[in-house]
């Protein structure tokens, strides 16, 4: 314990190594925590409004664009719910071909987390760039890996950052089966380079924060599979409901402290993304994830917010396995070509909601008769995290305070706090609800 | 040799420009060799201001970002716009086409004063731009291109002529065929005709090609039954910083 009532203001400015503009502020006065927050201040885009007068057929094309890092996911997302308001049921194919596009992009991301912004920190350097002298076959592992995932995205989306072949009901081309054989061929010979990964992160795991906050988890979760492109929505506290819920398990609100919304459920805050996903469907890991958490030693429930990492680490191993069985199933029916979906054009509303990198997001559309967007709402994985970082921050910051922890090293641990939730805050502010009519 | 000192700012975007940067795994270990990259927040916690050359993603959408582009031009030698948000405006600009303040109000209620906004900027209108890297997202070879070329000291060639040559030359279907609509015709070329390629129609994301056919192509979108209002509304997806989105 302190015996001195502590004084301290710590305010970091445009947080590094995350994808967007967010602030870290802290202040003491005597003892007395009274501010600390972590402050958005992504300039709005008011995204959700433009979308207003737009035909359906656009609605994918445009919401991709809210973020760069997770298009393949916004675009899913934004296909299943015009697909709910009107009806639509796109074929088995497009369905395998859509959940290896989300597993690819959901590699991808979390090798790039995990490599590139977070392992830094661990390795007590500014970025990966001195990595690549001091320890260059890990950077070229992880190029490898990342390199994969988005040829993987190029084949079956067409392009990794804002895929070009996914349309309502359907897919514009489908891979040949020797694209997709030489893709396979490449998972298998990756899967070295994962269990590599876990090697390397179990030994940086021990430089992790010792830190512990139960909250609830909330994710997908499905019967069938580990959940990322379909489920019901599911609480550690409360249990699966319907995604057409999903309201409930937001409560969207405006905080003064940040552009971006904040939400929560069942308690003052909730996290989603990779560690809980793992907290809530470690029971449909297959062997490749079971594998990782029991080398990483993750245990569900999990309450340490920098174990996100290890999740993500078992996450990759998850869906490197899950794509090689998914290419299989592609292969047996044989790929075809699809003809242009037939879509009646009708008024409706309909929900999507998949799991992207960060956690579970919403898009919920409502069309007129013509097809064209008279409301959107969404709702981003990163928002959903903010009043959860802000409650990790509070109670982890009187600890270190207690344990006699200096300014530079407060402020460090909380950068790493904020990185570890992999914040895409460009995403967050892109999403502002607006209601027309 | 010295290796030239790199910066990247990124301002209101989606961020994909600067994930197509991470994205050249083949050359990315070339590049971080042949510069010193000084600042790239997303990337790294150095953050230094002695940069000659500053690559700049996304549009300028407040006083704060028009200020530190302004900054950014005094101390650099070379200013590289990346992507379309950068070089045009991008998707951003359908902001300009809304009545903001209404639509301020309307999200954030009585706090709208606390969110500073202005109308949606290219870089070029606010500061002088050396070079183009156009592209929603930019183009990976485009970009490794233009690096290359600012490396030798010369000045990265634009494609003078539309995607529809370069649609052409690689023998695809026509998108009009398929009685869908296309802005291949009328946007700079420089993608290998990307989304034609994979059977989608090109949206225009490289903005428009110098001296386009704007009412030729007007004809062709009227003849293929749009309302001329439809025909604004696809213009200005990506057109919207041009005359011809009005």
């Amino acid at each position: 314990m302190t015996t001195k009532p502590v004084n301290m203001d710590i305010n970091v400015h445009h947080v590094t190594r995350v994808e967007g503009h967010g602030n870290i502020v802290v202040d003491i006065k005597d003892g007395q925590l009274e501010k600390c927050y972590f402050n958005v201040v992504e300039a709005p885009r008011f995204f959700e409004s433009f979308l207003r007068g737009r035909n359906y057929t656009e609605s994918a094309l445009i919401t991709s664009r809210i973020c760069g890092i997770c298009s393949p996911g916004h675009q899913l997302t934004s296909l299943k719910a015009t697909e709910k308001a009107m009806g639509i049921q796109p074929s088995e194919q497009t369905i395998i071909l859509r959940k290896i596009l989300a597993d690819a992009a959901t590699l991808q991301s979390h090798i790039l987390h995990v490599y590139f912004l977070a392992a830094p920190d661990l390795l007590s350097v500014p970025s990966v760039i001195p990595l690549v002298a001091t320890h260059p076959d890990v950077v070229k592992r992880a190029l490898r890996l990342k390199k994969l995932a988005n040829d993987i995205c190029d084949v079956v989306g067409g392009r990794s950052v804002h895929p070009n072949r996914m349309i309502p009901g359907g897919v514009t081309m489908v891979p040949t089966v020797s694209e997709l054989k030489e893709l396979q061929k490449r998972l298998k010979d990756a899967v070295p380079d994962i269990l590599a990964t876990v090697e390397t992160v179990k030994s940086l795991a021990g430089n992790l924060p010792d830190f512990t906050r139960e909250t609830e988890y909330i994710s997908l979760k499905s019967k069938k599979e580990y959940a990322i492109y379909d489920g019901d929505i599911f609480s550690s506290d409360t249990g699966a409901t319907k995604v057409d819920n999903y309201k409930k398990m937001t409560n969207e609100k405006i905080v003064e402290h940040s552009s971006a919304k904040h939400t929560s459920a069942n308690r003052s805050s909730f996290m989603v993304g990779a560690l809980a996903r793992c907290n809530n469907s470690n029971d449909m890991f297959n062997e490749t994830a079971q594998k990782a958490a029991k080398e990483l030693g993750f245990k569900a429930p999990c309450f340490n917010p920098f174990f996100n990492n290890v999740a993500q680490v078992i996450e990759a191993g998850l869906v490197v396995q899950r794509m090689i069985e998914d290419i299989d199933k592609l292969i047996q029916m044989g790929p075809k070509e699809e003809p242009r979906p037939k879509i009646k054009v009708k008024a409706g509303q309909g929900v999507g909601c998949t799991e992207v990198p960060r956690g579970i997001l919403y898009h919920d559309y409502t069309y007129d008769e013509n097809g064209t967007v008279i409301g959107a709402n969404c709702i981003i994985p990163t928002n959903q995290n903010f009043s959860n970082i802000d409650d990790d921050m509070r109670k982890m910051v009187p600890e270190l305070v207690d344990a006699g922890k200096s300014r530079d090293e407060i402020t460090f641990a909380l950068e790493v706090l904020v990185r570890a939730y992999d914040p895409c805050i460009s995403c967050s502010v892109h999403f502002l609800k607006v209601r027309f009519k | 040799m010295t290796k030239p000192k790199v910066a990247f700012f990124d301002f209101t975007g989606c961020e994909g420009c600067q994930l197509q940067k991470i994205n050249c795994e083949d050359e990315l270990i070339d590049i971080l060799n042949a510069y010193e990259i000084v600042n790239f927040r997303e990337a790294s916690s150095v953050r230094r201001d002695d940069y000659e050359i500053a690559f700049a993603e996304g549009s300028i959408s407040n006083s704060a970002q028009e200020e530190m582009i302004k900054k950014i031009r005094e101390k650099a030698k070379i200013l590289v716009a990346l992507g379309a948000c950068a070089s045009t405006g991008g998707l951003n600009i359908l902001k300009n086409f809304q009545d903001i303040e209404e639509v301020r109000h309307y999200v954030y209620g009585d706090k709208a004063h606390y969110f500073d906004t202005i109308p949606v900027k290219p870089v070029d209108k606010v500061v002088k731009v050396d070079y183009y890297v156009h592209g929603c997202p930019m183009d990976k070879g485009d970009f490794i291109r233009t690096v290359k070329s600012i490396l030798l000291g010369k000045k990265p060639a634009l494609p003078k002529y539309s995607v529809c040559v370069e649609c052409k030359m690689k023998e695809n279907e026509c998108r009009f065929d398929y009685g869908e609509v296309c802005l291949g015709p009328i946007t700079r070329a420089g993608c290998g005709a990307r989304c034609p390629s994979n059977a989608f129609y090109c949206f225009g994301c490289r903005g428009l090609v110098d001296n386009p056919a704007a009412n030729a192509e007007k004809e062709v979108l009227a003849k293929n039954n749009l309302t001329p209002e439809e025909i604004v509304l696809k213009f200005r997806l990506f057109y919207g910083y041009s005359e011809v989105s009005k």
